[in-house]
């Protein structure tokens, strides 16, 4: 039979393509419908949230941190509560990573402040004695791509049915809501209003001016995600 | 027996990506040395502003090795090999050679944007395939091509049976289509929402699910990639420099199927202890276990092979090469499916010992066989005698010392690492805060970034010793280039 595939390259070809694409259909198929079902209390981003979470995958912070806290007691014990599929029903892509040359980061506003994340970002060392992680310092200048995000934000609704504007069941069984602008410039209210939250707790002059102007810095909308991360 | 007057073959293609190759291997490797390196010294994140970070780097690093200098290298062989194994020139088809050029320009245009905007850090950051949507066509448009290529090479073939390196290389032309297709699939937000960047995408697959399509892909980029078209150079280069015919025919069947059929199982050992159903983690690891089977069906069909020519390893630096090439394919193939055991993985996933066990791999396995591949097409692409034996053989030993230090000091890293994140004290508290996890590691950091410059160094003599092949190589007549040991300068 063999000497006979070697033979008919269109058959060999085929036969290949058969076995390879087998272990995919059992493995991956049967698993979407579960997985994709929000856990209780799990939201899905504001824009700033999202436009935070763009600058997190720009400046690649996946390559060195981790957002996955496995089921052992020293991970619990270092980071939380272990990791639930639902936790990651609105994360497109997935955050996990590979490698932790930095701690996980998967609960991170639980132990962190705005004001830890705006030293860190600017001097890791100046928190983190013995850091090998770079400063951030174009994430102070530069403005976040707020666009970019109110289209994804968009683009999920409508194409994914993320529940943008709908009540959501928290675990204590009150509901939020996470809002949408029915345009660039409401959403881009909505971005404002939560950037001076978080602007308040911070201590760079230049950032609280460019919020005060409108304007979002990138480090603000990178706090608002860090700061989701619970 | 035999062609009295053997095919003119037509190289131009092949002579492209041999250049590529090269090219994007010092780019790629260099790279990789100096985030090596700032690794050891966070100082040297600040040279390039925000372009210069490690994170930013990094898949600049990845991209650059696995998709400049291995998928050069694949496409350089296949532009050599498949016309001779076919028994067919290029020059035979304008078509076909019309086709070939067009792949070349399109798959360098693409890796060079690639540079462009992993740098400005545009990326959907999954691993391996992170770039953005439009480079994800251009990818599959020079990919069609060379599918095009390989059947249409094979549709005008003179030998009628399909030889071993044909299998590998059909094998990993389907898997890496279907692979990059899937995982792939992305949402452009500007064609919904008619604003932000026009580039932007988002993943048409959510947390767990985007995660386990993401690892049947990476994983499998590996295999597809990293290894059947690297195997499909030794199941030529091999026999042909050495002159021996291959071991076991019964063995290579054995090896390629049992590929085909395991490999795409084993991706779920990325996502061992995740929050993918638990069935799937232990699929991945068992059949990584499995996996030791074909792998090592191949490597020792290799070694094999030279059975009873063991002086040749002795007397040609291009038998080193590949030889020990096989050798790293056992021990990263012994390694993986070990790493890929529950309670091993427990101790290993996110540390320093998975780039270790990568790199005995690349470097070890797909870098040596790049390199003897392109040292065996060189003389016979330019009819110029290898310009020096001596530079090969200092190459070999720098390059294996270099591999040598990488991977014992990963090995050493990671489990330092993997104890200290889980080392607890007599009340059950952690020992160690985890930023104490990364100071520890400075020596080892340091000893890995200066095996990867040996490594480096090395890839540099290749390149040189080509060039003055080109350049200054004795011209060499049909009747010396038609031999199996390819024509060096003994005496350099």
């Amino acid at each position: 039979m063999f000497h006979w595939l070697e033979e008919r390259p269109f058959f060999f070809a085929v036969g290949v393509f058969l076995v390879v694409s087998f272990a995919g259909l059992i493995e991956i198929l049967p698993n979407f419908a579960e997985a994709s079902r929000p856990t209780v209390g799990t939201k899905p981003y504001s824009g700033l949230q999202l436009a935070g979470r763009h600058v997190y995958i720009e400046d690649s912070c996946n390559a060195c941190h981790s957002q996955l806290i496995r089921p052992f007691k020293n991970e619990t014990d270092r980071y939380g509560m272990y990791s639930l599929s639902g936790e990651y029903a609105y994360d497109r892509p997935f955050l996990w990573g590979s490698k932790r040359t930095g701690p996980d980061l998967m609960r991170v506003g639980n132990y962190r402040t705005t004001d830890w994340h705006e030293n860190h970002m600017w001097d890791p060392l100046s928190v983190v004695p013995g850091s090998i992680m770079p400063a951030y310092k174009h994430q102070f200048t530069q403005n976040a791509d707020l666009e970019t995000a109110y289209a994804e934000m968009v683009t999920v609704q409508s194409v994914f049915g993320v529940p943008y504007n709908k009540p959501i069941t928290m675990k204590d069984g009150s509901s939020e809501t996470v809002k949408l602008g029915a345009s660039f410039e409401e959403e881009k209210a909505n971005m404002l209003a939560e950037a001076k939250l978080i602007a308040a707790d911070m201590k760079n002059q230049d950032v609280k001016d460019a919020v005060a102007n409108g304007e979002i810095p990138k480090i603000v909308a990178l706090i608002a995600y860090l700061n989701s991360l619970k | 027996m035999g062609n009295q007057n053997p095919l003119a073959y037509d190289y131009t293609v092949a002579k492209w990506f041999l250049w590529a190759t090269i090219a994007f291997g010092i780019i790629g490797m260099t790279v990789g040395v100096f985030i090596a390196f700032q690794m050891a010294f966070p100082e040297l994140n600040y040279l390039f502003g925000e372009y210069g970070t490690f994170s930013r780097l990094r898949p600049l690093h990845t991209n650059g090795v696995a998709f400049g200098f291995t998928m050069s290298g694949i496409f350089a062989t296949w532009y050599y090999v498949g016309q001779r194994v076919l028994k067919v020139s290029m020059a035979e088809s304008s078509f076909l050679m019309a086709v070939g050029k067009l792949h070349f320009i399109v798959y360098v245009l693409t890796i060079l944007l690639a540079v462009v905007t992993l740098l400005s850090g545009i990326t959907t950051s999954k691993e391996y395939a992170e770039l953005e949507w439009p480079l994800d066509l251009m990818v599959t448009l020079f990919w069609v091509l060379w599918g095009v290529s390989i059947f249409g090479l094979i549709g005008i073939r003179r030998e009628r049976t399909l030889y071993i390196s044909i299998w590998y290389y059909i094998a990993a032309f389907l898997a890496v289509a279907m692979l990059h297709v899937f995982n792939n699939m992305e949402v452009p937000t500007y064609f919904v929402a008619g604003v932000g960047d026009w580039y932007h995408s988002v993943s048409l697959y959510a947390g767990t699910n985007d995660a386990l399509v993401q690892w049947w892909y990476g994983h499998n980029a590996v295999a597809f990639v990293f290894t059947t078209p690297i195997v499909a150079m030794i199941y030529y280069f091999l026999p042909k420099e050495s002159g021996q015919a291959v071991y076991s025919y019964k063995l290579s069947l054995l090896s390629f199927w049992g590929l085909m059929f395991v490999y795409l199982w084993a991706g779920g050992h990325h996502l061992i202890y995740s929050t993918v159903p638990d069935w799937m983690q232990t699929m991945g690891s068992v059949f990584s276990i499995v996996l030791i089977l074909p792998s090592w069906g191949s490597a020792i069909n290799m070694l094999l092979t030279m059975k009873g020519e063991w002086e040749q390893l002795q007397s040609n630096p291009l038998i080193k090469f590949m030889v020990l090439g096989s050798t790293f394919y056992m021990l990263s193939t012994l390694e993986g499916p070990i790493q890929a055991i529950k309670s091993v993985n427990a101790l290993a996933h996110f540390t320093d010992w998975i780039p270790g066990h990568v790199h005995d791999g690349t470097l070890g396995w797909v870098g040596f066989m790049i390199i003897a591949a392109m040292y065996h097409m060189t003389p016979r692409l330019f009819k110029k005698e290898l310009y020096s034996k001596k530079l090969m053989e200092t190459q070999f030993w720098l390059q294996t010392m270099g591999i040598v230090l990488y991977f014992s000091s990963m090995w050493i890293a990671g489990i330092t690492q993997g104890m200290m994140w889980r080392a607890t004290d007599e009340f059950g508290n952690l020992s160690y805060s985890f930023i104490d996890t990364v100071t520890v590691l400075h020596p080892y950091y340091t000893i890995r970034a200066i095996g990867g410059a040996l490594y480096l160094i090395g890839i540099f003599i290749w390149a040189y010793n080509i060039y003055k092949t080109m350049k200054s190589g004795r011209e060499l007549e049909d009747a010396e280039v038609n031999v199996n040991k390819s024509p060096m300068a003994e005496n350099r």
